[in-house]
């Protein structure tokens, strides 16, 4: 078994599929919301590799050419944005705010939390980048001199929390405005985020697109000064 | 023929932002340059929705599932020392960040909708 699905350039592309499907099933007939199709796609790919004793690099063959399709994806979520140009016009003062206070947030909330729990610089400036797109973060991380690996791990469990977890905190903390939803949404949680936002609605799903380049670019520019205060 | 034009525009979209991540020394990914390439000609009318809607809209329909590779590769990060404080920063900084940029986004909108109320 093990030596087909390594080999198999279609094993790893069936299962993630297959998988997600179970998962929006069983959302469908629930409406758990800890049943999220994403979430329950990759521990069923996981129970599943850890059953059958697959290699992750087998896995990966096939599923490879779905992380494939995320650049030409990321790309396309200019179009939503486009569709939304005129809002974003309207609103520049407050989406702009917003971003630029989620940026500050994650790297004082990290700060302050890491000197708390007294973690060391690298764990310090590996965490910094972790609301932001996995590409970005990822180049961040390397150039504060983190650990990349655990970066990119971050990122992601970032981003599913996001995902999973983003209509609670609509309702925690009252934000009804879709604009604040798709700016709090890609911010916090960045592209894995934004996969939910547009599930939410056009606007949210455009603002939270907004958000993975802004958030983002600023963290570029603000990250390194962060770095030097832990 | 429609698909493979639509197809065809994005993947050049990527292939320059590929290009532009080469040439600047940002840790700035293709992605973003690409995005941000096909909203300036969106806006400056290169580009027109229609030329790319199809394939756009599959594509981030789909794109959720495009995460699962990459976190199913989770599996095999490494271990820390610092596993259990990053977790807890990772998950109390995520709901602050959210709430931080969401209430800061909605006060100015209110804010700015009732002043304009006023002027009324």
């Amino acid at each position: 078994m093990s030596a087909f699905v390594s080999t198999s350039a279609f094993f790893g592309l069936a299962v993630s599929l297959l998988a997600y499907q179970a998962g929006a099933i069983l959302y469908k007939k629930t409406r758990f919301p800890l049943f999220n199709p994403l979430l329950v796609a990759i521990v069923l790919t996981m129970v599943l590799l850890a059953v059958f004793q697959i290699p992750y690099d087998g896995y990966n063959a096939g599923a490879k050419y779905l992380s494939y399709l995320l650049t030409p994806a990321t790309i396309c979520l200019a179009l939503p944005l486009y569709e939304k140009l005129g809002l974003l016009k309207k609103n520049a003062k407050a989406i702009l705010l917003g971003i630029l206070t989620g940026v500050l947030t994650t790297m004082v909330c990290i700060l302050a939390l890491g000197a708390l729990l007294r973690i060391s610089h690298t764990a310090y400036v590996t965490l910094l980048p972790k609301s932001i797109t996995t590409a970005i973060g990822m180049g961040v991380s390397e150039e504060l001199g983190g650990n990349v690996t655990l970066t990119v791990a971050s990122i992601i469990v970032t981003g599913l929390l996001g995902n999973i977890t983003a209509p609670m905190l609509c309702r925690l903390f009252r934000i009804t405005e879709p604009i604040a939803k798709g700016i709090a949404i890609g911010s916090a949680s960045h592209a894995v985020g934004t996969a939910r936002a547009m599930q939410m609605g056009e606007t949210e799903g455009a603002m939270s697109s907004l958000s993975i380049a802004v958030a983002g670019l600023l963290t570029v520019v603000v990250a390194p000064l962060f770095a030097q205060l832990l | 023929m429609k698909i493979v034009r639509q197809f065809s525009i994005i993947t050049l979209l990527a292939l320059i932002g590929e290009g532009l991540h080469y040439l600047i020394p940002l840790p700035v990914p293709g992605s973003i340059y690409g995005m941000l390439l096909l909203l300036i000609a969106l806006c400056l009318k290169i580009i027109k929705p229609e030329q790319i809607r199809e394939t756009a809209s599959f594509l981030i329909e789909i794109m959720p599932m495009m995460f699962i590779p990459a976190a199913v590769g989770l599996l095999e990060s490494g271990n820390t020392a610092d596993l259990v404080p990053m977790l807890i920063i990772i998950v109390v900084s995520t709901a602050l960040v959210f709430g931080a940029s969401g209430l800061v986004t909605q006060a100015v909108i209110r804010a700015e909708k009732k002043s304009k109320e006023e002027q009324v």
